[in-house]
């Protein structure tokens, strides 16, 4: 069992502040992903986790047992470097038996553990060499490895696979999650890759500024945003905005357009993603700008109102930048925001 | 871009006249380093006779009279030993109080770290030979005078800067993950440091010990201000130098010459990135 | 917390070491060269500034700087460039011209005796020429300026492969690009060299001039191997004073006068060649 409750935790480097009061529980077994931009807080908060920083305030539980005072060797941690951190003067063997030696576990056992997950991680042939001698593909191998090997209650992972090319990544991530999923550990994974995010995790926290904006599951997350930033960082391309004004009780004068929403409020924000968008005979007056077909579907970048609006549209249709389009968007997707705060609103 | 023809000379140096000229250049400039050397040796494998001969056919004579005239001098010996003990003592010495510093360096951000940097650059404007002078006095009442520590204790503060500087760029050099890496897998910071910082910087580390040792074998100034009965050999050389016949001086230069070369030897592969990084 | 003190901990015997064995000391050469039979005085420096030899050692020491270090930038220069541009036998190459950089100034001294002293290499091979027919003395008094070359060849042959050293390391900071962007924008190798590698190479320079400079004023074992007390140097005034004439306070004061042509040498360099902020590679 190793539930992970952060309660209060904030980091500050000098007048800079990290994270700002970060509340956040990771259910045993649960596959937790950060998300966010580079400098959002997620990486401070997985080392604040790791033990590799310490928290200027607020509490880190892991398994029950307060640890934010611990170093990183008693919290029953395992952790994946960016960078691997694969040991170079010690050969594939001897890093993945690196923590099981600390542990002192007898050689027998050592040799089990490491067999096992080397066989797991396909690297059982690479036992005898240097990380020098090894692609960077295999390095994480080795680095994930050594994680396992340990058996820990808990994984961290520092964007383990930002710095493999892009076929590779897409194998390794698939290869992860089997793995993970099959070892019954709550992980905490540290990415900038939506996709990525999305394709891993049980729950996302979206990130941004030293802040969880929203904890919740990928498809939640896609769909609901709670906020103004997660429609606009998460989805490729984003969400669309665009101003509205109360006309009536219940109703929103949105780019010349009358839109249905929420009953209270009174300067909100309109939002659909592009892929909630139709060509119809009523909806929103828009100038096709670029169109860029991408097989599947055609990303027409349009103007409506003024702004930047954009639409995915079925491949068969025929746009030329120019042409003047009607946009419906669907009912059910349409999201509104409070325009001063950004929060969802309705 | 006003002349067209700039690529085409290039080109046709690279293959003739400019190779050419590069390496007979680099002959030259080897031969400007090497004769001179080579000519001590032919003197230290002459006899004295052959040394204070005239005129000199610049073959050696292969003649061990000098070497042995100098190595059954009168304090030759005992000079040896000193030097060899104050090197190993400055060796020590500056690897032990230089490297955690080093290390403290390159792995900690912490109020005060400027100023002691700039101590320790501040000891490059300064001509530290000359501390021998006042040291002198304090060593007399410290009861270190004309012994192989006091002396090492001066040829330490020549030699820390360049320790502390190396040993920071050493440091710097082993990504932080690594340690982290083994702080997560069990280790505490001193399990870290020996399982995997340490075997990672160890060549290093004695490539710059090495460099503290050449530092101490060949100071003149404060060795010569220093001692008196326990004299270093270049002090020992440079007091008997009027006194000394010429195949004792060739002979007592090439002793000096020749562990240097297997210093530099052993190092060359560190010279340039201690450099790179000191000079910063 | 342990953890706040251990780079405190780890820096405590560097700084003792250099508070005891350096900074202390400077304040007692200070203190010494204005120090008369344990009273403040202003004797020790008027004996110093009126001993005959005082000019004459203050002015060889910075006639031999002032020789030595530019055409060892020249040299240490040209060396640098020859060894990037080469593909093969680069390491030996390197090897070979660092070799003096292990050797003492004494060495050095000795070594270039065994071609200036009168039974030398150069009287013989002046003589196997035919050029003369008896060896003459090129380090006697009267031939100064012999001296004073020797001194010059030797001090280039011993210490120009620090500052090659320090350079070599220097250039190989400097990215490719660099040279690729000159290229490609029309400038040919001597522009390059004058536009991108010493602009770029300004951080290494100016150690480079530092060191070798301070070094250069400090000469004296070379000297002394060379000429004797014939060419009068700081240095070997200093040594003198203490040694001969045993008089610490006067030797304070040439030790006081060394140190205070260093550090205005130390602050031009630090001056001439600074680099902006942010301009740096």
């Amino acid at each position: 069992m190793a539930e992970i409750v952060i309660k209060n935790v904030a980091k500050r480097f000098g007048s800079f502040t990290a994270l700002h009061s970060i509340d956040l529980t990771i259910a045993d077994q649960e596959f937790m992903v950060l998300l966010g931009a580079s400098g959002c807080g997620k990486t401070t908060l997985l080392r604040i986790i790791a033990g590799l920083e310490t928290p200027s305030q607020g509490e880190v539980w892991i398994g029950g047992r307060r640890v934010d005072h611990l170093p990183p060797r008693e919290r029953g941690i395992a952790m994946v470097f960016q960078n691997y951190a694969v040991f170079p003067h010690l050969t594939v063997f001897e890093n993945i038996a690196f923590g099981l030696r600390m542990k002192k576990l007898p050689q027998a056992e050592v040799d089990a553990r490491v067999n096992r997950t080397a066989e797991l991680m396909h690297i059982e042939q690479l036992l005898r060499r240097y990380s020098g001698q090894l692609s960077g593909g295999q390095r994480q191998r080795v680095a994930v490895a050594r994680a396992l090997a340990m058996e820990p209650d808990v994984i961290l992972m520092d964007e383990p696979l930002s710095n493999l090319d892009a076929l590779l990544r897409l194998e390794m991530r698939a290869e992860l999650k089997g793995v993970l999923a099959n070892s019954k550990t709550t992980t905490i994974y540290v990415t900038h890759d939506q996709v990525e995010a999305m394709s891993l995790a049980d729950r996302i926290s979206v990130m941004n500024g030293g802040k969880i904006v929203q904890a919740a599951s990928p498809v939640e997350v896609y769909r609901n945003p709670a906020a103004r930033f997660v429609g606009s960082f998460i989805g490729n391309p984003p969400m669309n905005f665009l101003p509205a004004n109360r006309s009536a009780a219940g109703q929103w004068s949105v780019a010349g357009l009358d839109v249905p929403g929420p009953a209270a409020g009174d300067a909100l924000e309109f939002a659909i993603r592009p892929e909630d968008l139709t060509v119809a005979a009523e909806g929103f007056a828009a100038t096709a700008r670029v169109v860029e077909p991408l097989g599947a579907h055609t990303l027409v970048t349009a103007e409506v109102g003024g702004q930047m609006f954009r639409a995915v549209l079925d491949s068969d249709l025929k746009v030329s930048p120019g042409d003047e389009l009607r946009l419906s968007p669907k009912a059910d997707r349409i999201r509104w925001f409070n325009r001063e705060t950004g929060l969802a609103a309705g | 871009m006003s002349n067209p023809t700039v690529d085409v000379p290039r080109t046709v140096s690279a293959g003739g006249a400019g190779r050419f000229l590069i390496w007979a250049s680099i002959v030259l400039l080897c031969a400007w380093v090497l004769v001179p050397i080579y000519l001590l040796m032919v003197n230290a494998l002459s006899s004295p006779a052959q040394v204070s001969g005239f005129p000199k056919s610049g073959l050696p004579g292969f003649d061990f009279a000098s070497l042995q005239f100098f190595a059954g001098f009168a304090g030759v010996a005992k000079a040896l030993w000193n030097s060899i003990l104050v090197a190993v003592l400055t060796m020590a010495l500056s690897i032990g109080i230089g490297a955690p510093a080093g290390y403290a360096l390159s792995r900690f951000d912490f109020p005060g770290k400027e100023v002691f940097r700039m101590l320790v650059v501040m000891t490059r404007a300064f001509p530290l030979p000359l501390l021998a002078l006042p040291l002198a006095v304090m060593f007399i009442r410290t009861g270190l005078d004309d012994t192989a520590l006091g002396l090492a204790l001066v040829h330490t503060v020549l030699a820390i800067p360049f320790a502390v500087l190396i040993t920071f760029s050493l440091f710097s050099g082993i990504p932080l993950e690594l340690e982290e890496a083994a702080w997560t897998l069990g280790c505490n910071r001193w399990q870290a440091f020996q399982r995997v910082v340490l075997p990672l910087v160890l060549p290093g580390i004695a490539a710059s010990a090495v460099f503290a040792f050449t530092i101490s074998w060949n100071e003149v100034f404060a060795a010569a201000v220093l001692t008196i009965e326990n004299r270093t050999l270049p002090a020992f050389l440079i007091q008997n130098l009027n006194v000394s016949p010429l195949h004792l001086k060739f002979a007592g230069g090439a002793a000096m010459v020749i562990p240097a070369l297997i210093f530099i030897f052993a190092v060359r592969k560190y010279l340039f990135a201690m450099w790179g990084i000191a000079n910063r | 917390m342990p953890a706040r003190f251990l780079p405190y901990l780890m820096l405590l015997p560097a700084t003792i070491f250099l508070l005891v064995f350096f900074v202390y000391p400077f304040i007692q050469i200070a203190i010494l060269a204005v120090t008369q039979d344990g009273g403040f005085s202003l004797q020790p420096i008027t004996t110093m500034a009126t001993h005959w030899k005082f000019n004459a050692a203050l002015g060889w020491t910075v006639l031999l700087a002032a020789v030595v270090v530019p055409l060892q930038l020249v040299m240490a220069l040209s060396m640098a460039t020859i060894v990037t541009k080469l593909k093969t036998g680069r390491s030996t190459i390197l090897y070979i011209f660092s070799i003096p950089l292990g050797l003492s100034d004494l060495a050095a001294g000795i070594v270039w005796l065994a071609i200036f002293e009168q039974s030398g290499f150069l009287n013989s091979m002046l003589a196997g020429l035919g050029v003369i027919e008896q060896p003459i003395l090129f380090l006697g008094y009267q031939n100064i300026w012999v001296i004073f070359l020797a001194v010059v060849l030797a001090e280039l042959w011993r210490a120009t492969a620090i500052v090659m050293v320090i350079l070599v390391s220097g250039m190989g900071l400097i990215p490719k690009e660099y040279y690729e962007a000159g290229e490609v924008f029309g400038a040919n190798g001597w522009q390059r060299f004058w536009r991108i590698t010493l602009p770029l190479l300004r951080p290494s320079l100016q150690s480079a001039l530092i060191l070798r400079t301070l070094a250069a004023f400090e000469v004296f074992a070379v000297v002394t191997a060379l000429g004797g007390t014939t060419l009068p140097v700081l240095m070997g005034e200093t040594f003198n004073w203490q040694f001969a004439m045993q008089d610490r306070n006067v030797a304070s004061a040439y030790a006081l006068v060394i140190l205070g042509i260093s550090i205005a040498a130390t602050l031009f360099f630090l001056r001439a060649l600074r680099v902006p902020k942010g301009a740096t590679i």
